[in-house]
């Protein structure tokens, strides 16, 4: 269970982390242990990543917080609710990979997940 | 020049709440939003989504929020300047003479910013040579239609202002409609008539395609649009149109000399002052030692804020706080009986 994640043992809780690595426009590489049940975005504001916006607070209603993921992770992501892709459509320079990470909640499965951000929020 | 007591930049609902409190103790207000309706946020980002954390309201949409605030400041004359957004904020004696874009110049003692996360303004194309043309052939809001006639339009976009300009201009233009992808988030009957109309050749309908690059040395002549594949197709245009919806950005407020740390306004607790006398920061816009963005913060600070602004609007008064179930002089405001 453990070969995946990173625990940290607080108290008696055990909080349960995955490592996520942004990789911002200029190419400098951020690898953060990011809290299980956060999401992607949270990840990022929570750790000062520069690049994303989250302007509307994780609401799917901005398009802020895009980032790229990597082709080999992509598939893994649960797929995209109704309305991500529509927000998507209004952000800066989507491409097929495209996600938004307010909408990728961390978890085991996720551990070593790799996105980059794009150059512009909008 | 407007004089009044204050002037409250941004009509969501701390900006209206707050001019609800300033009207209460007696003091006059202008508002000005760059939105051309009232209610900010919860009317452009999330009209139906409910909200769950408003003080005494279990459930409400952004817009049913938004009708109440407006219901509840209707006692009140209060002058909204919409569809503007404030430029420069300068001290000139003991007044701020604030200026929008549209030329309204305000002089007065105090300046609320409830400005959110900054005003709205379109999203605008990734290619950085379409600023050349900004305002002449490449437009991101239609103003005069009939400049189109006989013309050329490319069109960019998925959702109801790209298809129902697609489909007006498409009778007396030649349109291309450009989306990144098959899917299009307009409504259906808006979706089905651009169908119709490109089957028929009124508009050329390019999907999954997206701007590349764009030509033009006095005017523009042509764009190149490329798909996920990297084919790529030069289309003739004499106008670029693209219809990517609202982005917040800070914009100018940046530079009127206040202290900001990652796009919100350092303000103390007390009266939700900046560091500059006169000028407050309230909701989302603000930050301070344990600040939450909740509405219902908004709500606090914007009625802190106005109590401030009464020693500047009325120095030789004094301010008596009362409350609204008793006070025979807010009841004769707000235009209720007393009594």
């Amino acid at each position: 269970m453990f070969s995946h994640t990173c625990p940290i043992f607080l108290h008696n809780y055990i909080i349960l982390m995955a490592k996520i690595t942004y990789i911002t426009d200029d190419n400098q590489n951020h690898t953060i242990e990011v809290q299980n049940g956060l999401s992607v975005m949270e990840g990022a504001v929570q750790n000062d990543i520069p690049g994303i916006d989250a302007d509307c607070g994780g609401g799917m209603a901005c398009a802020t917080c895009h980032v790229y993921v990597n082709d080999e992770w992509f598939d893994k992501l649960p797929s995209k609710e109704d309305g991500e892709e529509d927000m998507l459509d209004m952000a800066f320079e989507p491409k097929k990979n495209s996600r938004l990470s307010c909408q990728i909640i961390v978890s085991d499965e996720l551990d070593g997940l790799t996105v980059n951000i794009p150059s512009k929020q909008g | 020049m407007n004089k009044t007591d204050a002037l409250i930049i941004g009509a969501g609902p701390t900006g209206l709440f707050t001019a609800h409190q300033l009207k209460l103790i007696g003091l006059n207000c202008e508002i000005v939003d760059n939105l051309d309706k009232i209610g900010g946020q919860c009317i452009e980002l999330y009209p139906d989504k409910p909200i769950y954390d408003i003080p005494a309201v279990p459930e409400c949409t952004g817009e049913e929020l938004t009708k109440n605030l407006i219901n509840q400041i209707k006692p009140f004359d209060i002058k909204f300047h919409l569809s503007e957004r404030v430029d420069e904020v300068k001290r000139e004696a003991d007044n701020w003479t604030v200026k929008t874009n549209n030329g309204t110049i305000f002089s007065t003692p105090n300046v609320i910013i409830a400005g959110g996360v900054g005003s709205f303004e379109p999203r605008k194309f990734p290619v950085k040579e379409c600023e050349k043309f900004e305002n002449k052939s490449v437009l991101y809001s239609i103003k005069d239609k009939s400049i189109f006639k006989g013309k050329t339009v490319t069109i960019f976009g998925g959702g109801d202002s790209a298809l129902d300009w697609a489909v007006e201009l498409s009778k007396n233009s030649k349109v291309n409609l450009v989306h990144r992808r098959d899917d299009f988030r307009g409504a259906q009957a808006t979706v089905d008539t651009v169908k119709e109309l490109a089957k028929d050749g009124k508009i050329n309908l390019f999907t999954k395609y997206q701007i590349s690059s764009i030509k033009g040395e006095d005017k523009l002549e042509s764009l190149d649009i490329k798909n996920d594949d990297k084919e790529t197709k030069t289309l003739k245009t004499d106008y670029l149109l693209g219809f990517f919806g609202l982005i917040m950005q800070l914009g100018p407020i940046a530079n009127w000399g206040l202290n900001i740390d990652k796009k919100t306004i350092e303000v103390d607790t007390e009266k939700f002052e900046t560091n500059q006398k006169g000028i407050y920061a309230v909701g989302d816009i603000c930050s301070y030692p344990g600040k939450l963005k909740l509405i219902l913060s908004g709500f606090h600070e914007g009625a802190l804020a106005a109590r401030a602004c009464f020693k500047l609007a009325r120095p030789d008064e004094k301010y008596r706080f009362e409350f609204t179930t008793s006070s025979k002089t807010i009841k004769d405001r707000l235009g209720v009986k007393s009594d």
